[in-house]
This record gives C-alpha cells, sequence and structure tokens, in this order.
C-alpha cells in the first residue's frame, strides 16, 4: 500500500446490496481479507445500494439521490472497497457521469470514484496482497462477471490469489467473459431471453466438470447457482472472497446444511 | 418494413423455442467471433487503428455538411447526380422516378441496409418494377420472403439443410430439379441463375459503405463481386446510400477499411472492394450509362449534437451483433425492425418512436462487449441507457416495472426504514428458504425468474444486522 503506507489504511466498506440481504457471508469474508491486508475496516449504516436498479431502468431522478446519499457516506475513507465488480463500476464510472455539469456533486462523485475499487483488485493491485491464507480441496471455475471485466479490467487478479489457495485447481471456462443472462432487472422483465443464456452457460459450466464455480458477483451467482439448481447440478457456488478467506464453512449459494 | 418490434417478447419466445435458427446462430459464434478476435490480435497497431477511425468520424461528423457538399460536388464534375432524400418516402419515389427514366422493367441489386430501411422492395414490386437480389444472402431471403436478419450476413439465420429446400422449391422452373446439399453446388446454381439476370436488369441499384468527397466516388465491399455485375452491366446504376457514409479521401477510407473487415468477418480486407466514379465515360471499354447517388438523411441529421451522435459513427460491420448474447439467444428477426442487435437497440427508436421499440433498448443486461468490440467505439449501452430513461419518463415501459422500482428506491432513499424492511423480510425468507433446501423453486413475485431458475434463499440475518450486533 505506497502512498497510504505511513498509516493503515482505512478502508469503507460498501457492502453491496445482494451481500447485504442475501449472503453476508461474503461480507464478513471481505472484512478478513481486508484485515488480513492490513487495512482498517469500517461499515457506513447510511449505505443501502449504488442504486443500479433505479439506473438501468431509466429512473435518473432516483438514481441521483441514491448516488448522493452513497456519497456522503463514504467520502471520509481513503478506499471504498465493494465485493462485486457492478457495484464497484457503478461509483468509479456512472455516478461522475451522473452529476456531469453538477459543479458540485461531480467533484464529490469524482473523488469518490478515484479511490472506489473491487474487492478481489484492490488486494493485489493496491494492497499489494500476493497470497492468501487459505485451504480448499477440489477443482473451480471461474465466471468474469461484465463489469468487474469490462469496466474494471478484472481478469488476471483473482486468478492469480486462487492460485495461492493450497489444494485449488483451476479449470478454465470456455466462454468465461459471456454474459450469464443476469442483467439486473433484465433477468425478470426479459425472462425468457435470461433463461436461455443462462441455460447456455450452465452447460458450459458442467462441461468443466470443476467442484465449484465461483465469481465475484452475487446477480451473476444467483442466477447461475439458481439455474444449476434447477438442473440438478452438484456444482457449488460461491462467491469468490469465500474461497480466498478460506470460509467454505458455510453452505454454498442455494444449498442448506447437509444433514 | 413493417415494424414488429412492440412483438419482441413473444417473437422471443418463438425464436429461443426454434432449433434451426439456434443451430444457425451457433455457427455466427463460433466462426465470426473467433474470426474477429484472430484478425485483431494478428494487427499490432489494431487498437491504434480503431483510435484513429473514431476521430476521423467525429471530424466527419463535426463537418458532415462541408463534407457532402464537396461529394456533390464531385460528382456533379464526373457527369454523376445526387439526388438528397429527407424521408424514406422522398427516397423511394426518387429511386421510382430513375427507373421510369430508364424505362426498367427488372432491377439488379446489390445489398442495401438503407434499401431496407426504406422498404425499396415491396415499394418497386408494387410499382411495376421486378427487384433481384444479387448478394447470396439477400437472394435465399428473398426466395423466403423474409427480411435480413443480420447486416452483413442477411440469411445467417438459416441453415444449409433450409437453403437446400428453398433452392429446390424455387429452381425447378430453371429446369434444376435436383435438391443440392453441397455449399458449393448451392452457390454455383445460384449464380448461374443469376448471371442472366445481370443482363436482363435496366438498372442497378447497390449501396455504398463509403461516399468519398475527394473524388466523388462510392464503394461498397462485398465478398461475391456481385455488387460488379450489379452497377457495370446495367443502363444505369443508382447508388442508395445515407448521410453518414461521407469520409474526406481515398487515404482516410482506408484506415476505416483496415478496422471494417476485421472487425466483421476477421478478414484483413473483404474480398472486393468496389470503386465507382460517374457513369461511363467516352473512350471506357465498359460502366453504367448513368450514375445517380440518392442520399437519405430519414432523421440521421437531428442526432448530430445529441448525446446519440455517436451512433452516427457505425460502419456497418455487424460486430456488436456477433458479440451480443442476447441476439446470439433471438437472432435477427427478433428485434422487429431493419436493425438488429445492440446496433439496432440503439439506432431504431430513433427511427420508429421510442414507444414502438421501446423493448430494444431494455432488453440488454449493458454487459458491454459490443462497447469492446465496436470498431468505432461507440458506447452502445450507454446509448441503450439514454432511451430507457425517455422511455421511463415518458410512462412507456410497463406499470407494474416502474411500479416496482419506484417502490424499491423509496425504501433505497431512506436507509433507517430500508434496514428496517429487508431486516424483517430476510428473516422471513431466510427461514422460509431454510426449510425447502436452501432455495425456492417458486415465488409468487418473482415468477419471471423461478420459470427456469430456483431462486436461491437468502442465509437469514442481513450482514449489516449481523455487524451491527457486533460480529466480526
Amino acid at each position: 500500500m505506497n502512498a497510504k503506507s505511513a498509516h493503515r489504511a482505512n478502508v469503507g466498506l460498501f457492502v453491496t446490496c445482494l451481500v447485504d440481504l442475501y449472503r453476508p457471508t461474503v461480507g464478513f469474508a471481505a472484512v478478513k481479507l481486508l484485515l488480513n491486508a492490513g487495512c482498517t475496516v469500517e461499515v457506513p449504516q447510511s449505505q443501502t445500494c449504488c442504486g443500479q436498479p433505479a439506473y438501468n431502468s431509466g429512473d435518473r431522478a432516483d438514481t441521483k439521490a441514491i448516488a448522493r446519499n452513497t456519497i456522503a457516506a463514504f467520502e471520509d475513507f481513503d478506499y471504498v472497497v465493494a465485493p462485486s465488480g457492478s457495484c464497484a463500476g457503478m461509483l468509479k464510472h456512472h455516478y461522475p457521469r451522473l452529476f456531469e455539469g453538477d459543479a458540485d456533486w461531480e467533484l464529490r462523485a469524482k473523488s469518490l470514484a478515484a479511490k472506489t475499487h473491487e474487492l478481489v483488485s484492490f488486494l493485489t493491485d493496491i494492497a499489494g496482497v500476493t497470497e492468501v491464507d487459505a485451504a480448499l480441496q477440489g477443482s473451480v471455475t471461474y465466471h468474469d462477471s461484465c463489469s468487474g471485466l469490462r469496466e474494471l479490467k478484472i481478469k488476471e487478479q483473482p486468478r492469480r490469489l486462487l492460485g495461492t489457495v493450497d489444494g485449488l485447481s483451476l479449470k478454465e471456462l470456455p466462454t468465461a467473459e459471456t454474459c450469464c443472462g443476469f442483467g439486473g432487472t433484465f433477468c425478470i422483465k426479459y425472462a425468457d431471453v435470461s433463461v436461455e443464456m443462462v441455460s447456455r452457460k450452465a452447460e458450459d459450466i458442467r462441461a468443466t466438470e470443476a467442484d465449484l464455480l465461483l465469481a465475484g458477483d452475487m446477480g451473476c451467482l444467483l442466477n447461475m447457482a439458481g439455474r444449476l439448481k434447477r438442473e440438478g447440478s452438484e456444482i457449488q457456488v460461491r462467491h469468490v472472497a469465500e474461497v480466498l478467506a478460506g470460509m467454505t464453512d458455510r453452505p454454498a449459494i442455494g444449498e442448506t446444511e447437509q444433514v | 418494413m413493417q415494424s414488429e418490434a412492440l412483438n419482441f417478447k413473444n417473437a422471443a419466445r418463438g425464436a429461443i423455442a426454434d432449433p434451426n435458427l439456434r443451430q444457425a446462430l451457433s455457427n455466427l459464434e463460433t466462426g465470426f467471433v473467433a474470426a474477429r478476435s484472430r484478425a485483431a490480435a494478428g494487427l499490432d497497431e489494431f487498437e491504434a487503428m480503431r483510435d484513429a477511425a473514431v476521430d476521423l468520424k467525429n471530424h466527419i461528423l463535426a463537418n458532415l455538411d462541408f463534407y457532402l457538399a464537396r461529394f456533390e460536388e464531385r460528382v456533379v464534375a464526373q457527369g454523376g447526380t445526387v439526388h438528397f432524400c429527407a424521408t424514406a418516402e422522398e427516397a423511394r419515389q426518387t429511386i421510382l422516378g430513375l427507373c421510369k427514366d430508364y424505362g426498367a422493367k427488372t432491377v439488379t441489386k446489390g445489398k442495401s441496409m438503407v434499401a431496407e430501411e426504406i422498404a425499396l422492395n415491396p415499394f418497386l414490386e408494387a410499382n411495376g418494377v421486378e427487384p433481384i437480389e444479387t448478394d447470396l444472402g439477400e437472394y435465399i431471403i428473398q426466395l423466403a420472403e423474409e427480411p435480413p436478419s443480420h447486416i452483413i450476413g442477411p440469411a445467417v439465420h438459416k441453415t444449409k439443410d433450409q437453403v437446400s429446400d428453398l433452392f429446390h422449391e424455387h429452381h425447378g422452373k430453371y429446369g434444376k430439379t435436383e435438391r443440392l446439399t453441397e455449399p458449393e453446388d448451392l452457390v454455383n446454381e445460384a449464380r448461374e441463375i443469376l448471371r442472366q439476370k445481370y443482363f436482363d436488369a435496366d438498372v442497378g441499384i447497390t449501396g455504398a459503405n463509403f461516399l468519398i468527397a475527394e473524388t466523388g466516388s462510392t464503394i461498397i465491399v462485398t465478398n461475391e463481386g456481385n455488387g460488379d455485375l450489379t452497377q457495370m452491366l446495367t443502363p444505369a446504376h443508382v447508388v442508395i446510400s445515407s448521410i453518414d457514409k461521407v469520409v474526406p479521401t481515398l487515404e482516410d477510407v482506408s484506415t476505416i477499411l483496415r478496422v471494417l473487415a476485421r472487425s466483421a468477418t476477421g478478414q484483413e480486407m473483404s474480398a472486393y472492394t468496389t470503386l465507382s466514379t460517374g457513369p461511363k465515360r467516352e473512350n471506357d471499354l465498359d460502366g453504367p450509362g448513368g450514375f445517380h447517388v440518392v442520399l437519405l438523411d430519414n432523421g440521421r441529421s437531428d442526432l448530430l449534437g445529441t448525446e446519440k451522435q455517436d451512433m452516427l459513427r457505425c460502419i456497418r460491420c455487424g460486430a456488436c451483433m456477433n458479440h451480443c448474447p442476447v441476439y446470439l439467444a433471438v437472432g435477427g428477426h427478433t428485434y422487429g425492425w431493419v436493425y438488429p442487435g445492440p446496433i439496432g437497440a440503439a439506432l431504431d427508436p430513433h427511427f420508429l418512436g421510442i414507444e414502438e421499440a421501446h423493448h430494444l433498448p431494455n432488453a440488454s443486461t449493458f454487459c458491454g462487449r459490443c462497447q469492446e468490440v465496436c470498431p468505432m467505439r461507440i458506447p452502445l449501452p450507454s446509448i441503450m441507457r439514454h432511451w430507457r430513461e425517455e422511455a421511463f419518463e415518458k410512462k412507456i415501459s410497463a406499470k407494474s416495472e416502474r411500479y416496482g422500482v419506484k417502490t424499491w428506491a423509496f425504501f433505497a432513499r431512506r436507509p433507517k426504514l430500508y434496514r428496517l424492511a429487508t431486516r424483517i423480510a430476510m428473516r422471513l425468507m431466510g427461514r422460509a428458504g431454510s426449510v425447502r433446501g436452501g432455495r425456492f423453486e417458486s415465488l409468487p413475485l418473482a415468477s419471471g425468474w423461478t420459470r427456469g431458475r430456483d431462486m436461491p434463499a437468502p442465509e437469514g440475518r442481513t450482514f449489516m444486522d449481523r455487524w451491527t450486533a457486533g460480529e466480526r
């Protein structure tokens, strides 16, 4: 952590709504990874969601209100870190655009954008983490979520850290860069198209014969897990942070404790 | 063509259930996508060429009037004529007028998306002029009486078997009674039948990929050479194109040509790059007797200076649709109008109105792959989002959708209320999910989701709830 090495970097964790509501484990995994990387972590209580459901539905007014709330909640931190490429991309690229021409808020949005990072790329690129203390006996395949891949250029960072997990082997998914069909409200509004897309994805995932499917975004994970479970697949689905933090004792997404 | 864009959802359902379409589209995915990737990797300066092409197009759009005037001047100097047409109707009437001037009974046609945009073929037919498509793909869909489903591969939705059937059905009248199955035999049969039509035609109509301001030339790129025969053997060559296709110089167009074919088919260059400059001159051995360029605006100039202007950089390579997971799932016809895929989702609402075309910019996951491969770096997702905002403001989208977003946003704007509501809801859902194996097979409020997927259940207590309680 070159620039901030004089003191421990104070990270504001942007939990993201899906992690907060659906999979708190990912939030605790993120906290653990950040603490291990030498950061201090705070979780501002006034955060809710990044606003993408409104933004991508064309509801600009609500998006701006939600964005102002997020900006105000995270202004005092050295870094803002989110366990999602999609939400981090929203803060980093779309908030400044949203306030173009608004002298005060554009500046505040840009300043927030400059210190916002997705979790795994923050660990490798900013915090200088080169290995993790975790073990997992089995093979995993990895889906590159669209926003992380294309807006934030996250590709080899998760693979680099997964390579340091004891016992883990990576089986690459040939269509790792193809959208899974989640798309936020798209998956409900155009359900037939979305199901077709995720079915093709599930077919490719199964063909890797990996034991686990990992990705860095809850939306994609819920979608792919939902389809795999519907097809009766045994493949476990987890957020990459759970594996990197060694927190795989919890049931996988869409599963309960084995009796 | 009559818009079917409002029927997107039903059309998508039908398309997904069509095994022939799925097979045809999978060829597109493995063929063009892999080829484009190899071509991009094979040219060190590919990204730099893209940047140069973008800069060039932006410069042209900022000086469009100047270059169009220059183009016209040069066409006239070569003995040709430019017909500026503000609307589709004006363009149709102009072309029909030209056909009448040359006494045309049949016209041969090269591939042109602008001709599709103005629905030229049915109009000519209704007025006693028979159009004959000479591009193989266009010829196939003309026989099938279908619109194109892809801007560079109009019949990409057809399997080889379907083409065999189609030729077998339609070529009997030429004495071709055998049902052919080899691609090469099919191509040869079509070629043989089309050959005579070139000689019989009175007017040849082609599109234009580019209009060169410094020379007054029009350029088409093809892989079949049909364009050359279409325009050289007839008494008149009529070019139908649009105002956004003008490029200052031949040097400039070479920059764009280098990214065009690589992005489209993965070729370094298309097999034919045909330049047409004026009618046949006194000492020329061949060439058309007349040279007319019909230039359509059709609302394009309204885009200048708006946040949607970037669409006018499009060079119609088709890379956005080849790489679009939605297009590859539903095919081009599902979009219901001339331009399918991501560029269609951006363009069609401008031509049809957002009321008619609102599904198209909404039916995208914003995965961003189109923008990633677009040689002209058109920010397609951003343009689609602009359309969504317009649709939302005009209250065009379904009431239930708008109500859902508004309700959710009401909570998301109020952190304390949001926290309380989500804490209660997730506890209930978590408890319900834990007795159902950690997932729901059906949920009344999310039936779109659960029709084809399980809904993983939440863990129970929210992260915020547990964090506040001191858990670490």
